[in-house]
């Protein structure tokens, strides 16, 4: 707005502006609000990014790097990591090395490690490699659960019992994923009683926690009060999750409209990491950094320091060659 | 194990094109986008767009359903290089029937310009910063209301409607945070002085619901929200959700840039004006009428991007336009 160009030439650079008001950025980045009326006051964040958006890149990892990268996320206060995926090699190269991420990390005290589990074997070899929370994704779509996991969500639903069983017998939590609840690549539109049915089934066979993802990024304040609205039906709100990916820019609005529906529970990935594969070249899971900034502003709590997230993620984005998707470790990167 | 495989072309155009939702409950029936591309967006663009260019740009967007697109700047090009060229594309423009083109004219000589040039509505900018007026405009806040008050009344008097935009209105890059109250003040001044409609800017973008929420509670008591539009910039990625935050207060009235155009000069490298095409997006999918279609803006992102050899910022735009 205005005579912006005018402003850089006359007074300073930002580089200068930096300079001359360090508190400037650590305004910017710690500054916290009081409460904003009818949030919740504390939002617990999931990171998925040593798993969902190190899964989605295309370059593979080295397992002292993604060991590297959980360590450092262990002590920016998070309390929640998704560390790996104890699925097929064949089919997901990158998580080729679980046993040797999930023994290799350092696990901080307060924080949980959970790691995928599509099936018994992957179950059986999580806990041979130590694993004390795991999670089973279902979907919403018929069409994307057999083009995805090869089953029909009924065929998929016998799968995790017996995961989910085997788990609750060890006393190992269980969390629950539903994909494509605001849309699927195949499918198109998702009936939100679709959804709803989908995740009770999880919770009712013992999941602690469901979270429902926006799988394409596809969804809108609109589309997400309307598929909540009928999941709280049949889930309460304390025991969900949104996991909102940025595809469409909509994930930090689609958050905001699940908190005020009384959803307290964020999935989001360092750095933006993990790009969408049906929508080339676009972004993926929403970045932690971004939702940090906002939930902080909105005097929400979460424990988590943004500052060591904004680290963790230069530190894998310089290792995987790639600028991040977050919007706010760009901006606060001035560069020269 | 996860299948790569990109969706067919058919169901993401669904996913565009999609019908209007039902509106959700708590939020207005329509939304008036102001796209300010032409101006806001190609004036913090690097590189020097050829007038005809420009011209062509706004005939496109005029094409789309906009009601309001801010065509130029008459602005000295001697601070304004982009500008240069104001006369020209004012004339040259293909004027659409029930479209507005507003043009900024920070002084009376701005305005006499705009007016010889054939304008029919203007806009002056003031700042919620003492700091960034001087630095802007090289005055005060209350220096730059008298030299408003001159262009308003001219403009009044050739019944030529003034839009106000207060600028730094959650944050300055210099003074850092802003008083709500003195956000409502520059407000009510502007309005007072005869602005149909106060533009909130978010300049370097660090607002957040918070903070939104905050400098609207204290506008909305010395302007009516019906007067008001939210200019959310998205440098922190914040700007969707303190759009929607305005809409819950009763803020009907968004300004966005088509494709996202122009960065943000405070933080080299990152983004600035919220994209038109994801503003749009949004609003559809929540049942908000604008008029608007989303297709045709993408058209035009798509021609300005090509023009500026560079990728657009808009997050729909990229996710539409499959790569091989």
């Amino acid at each position: 707005m205005g005579n912006v160009p005018s402003t850089v030439k006359h007074c300073l650079s930002s580089e200068q502006l930096l300079l001359d008001y360090p508190w400037l950025k650590s305004w910017l980045l710690e500054k916290k609000d009081t409460t904003t009326h009818g949030y919740p006051e504390c939002v617990k964040i999931v990171e998925v990014g040593p798993r969902d958006g190190l899964q989605n890149e295309k370059e593979i990892v080295p397992t002292e790097v993604k060991i590297q990268l959980i360590n450092m996320l262990s002590g920016t206060g998070l309390s929640v990591i998704e560390a790996t995926s104890f699925v097929s090699s064949k089919w997901v190269p990158q998580m080729a090395d679980h046993s040797d991420v999930l023994r290799g990390i350092q696990r901080a005290p307060h924080v949980r490690y959970p790691v995928l589990t599509p099936n018994l074997q992957g179950f059986q070899d999580a806990v041979a490699a130590g694993a004390s929370e795991v999670a089973v994704f279902g979907s919403a779509s018929e069409t994307f659960s057999q083009k995805n996991i090869n089953c029909s969500i009924d065929e998929s639903m016998v799968r995790f019992e017996d995961v989910i069983n085997s788990a609750l017998e060890k006393h190992i939590p269980v969390r629950g994923y539903v994909s494509c609840v605001l849309g699927c690549p195949h499918e198109g539109y998702i009936e939100p009683a679709k959804v709803a049915e989908v995740a009770r089934r999880l919770y009712e066979l013992g999941c602690y926690e469901i979270s429902l993802g926006d799988t394409i990024g596809v969804g809108t304040p609109g589309s997400t009060s309307k598929m909540l609205q009928s999941v709280v039906k049949e889930v309460p709100p304390q025991a969900l999750a949104v996991h909102c990916h940025d595809t469409y820019g909509q994930a930090l609005a689609n958050i905001l409209t699940a908190l005020q529906m009384g959803v307290s529970v964020v999935d989001s990935a360092v750095a933006g990491l993990g790009g969408c594969p049906y929508a080339q070249g676009s972004s993926g899971n929403v970045s932690t950094e971004d939702v940090l900034y906002m939930l902080h502003g909105m005097g929400i709590e979460t424990g988590v320091s943004l500052p060591k997230v904004i680290e963790a993620g230069e530190f894998i984005c310089t290792a995987l060659h790639r600028r991040t998707n977050s919007k706010v470790a760009q901006a606060q990167s001035v560069k020269f």
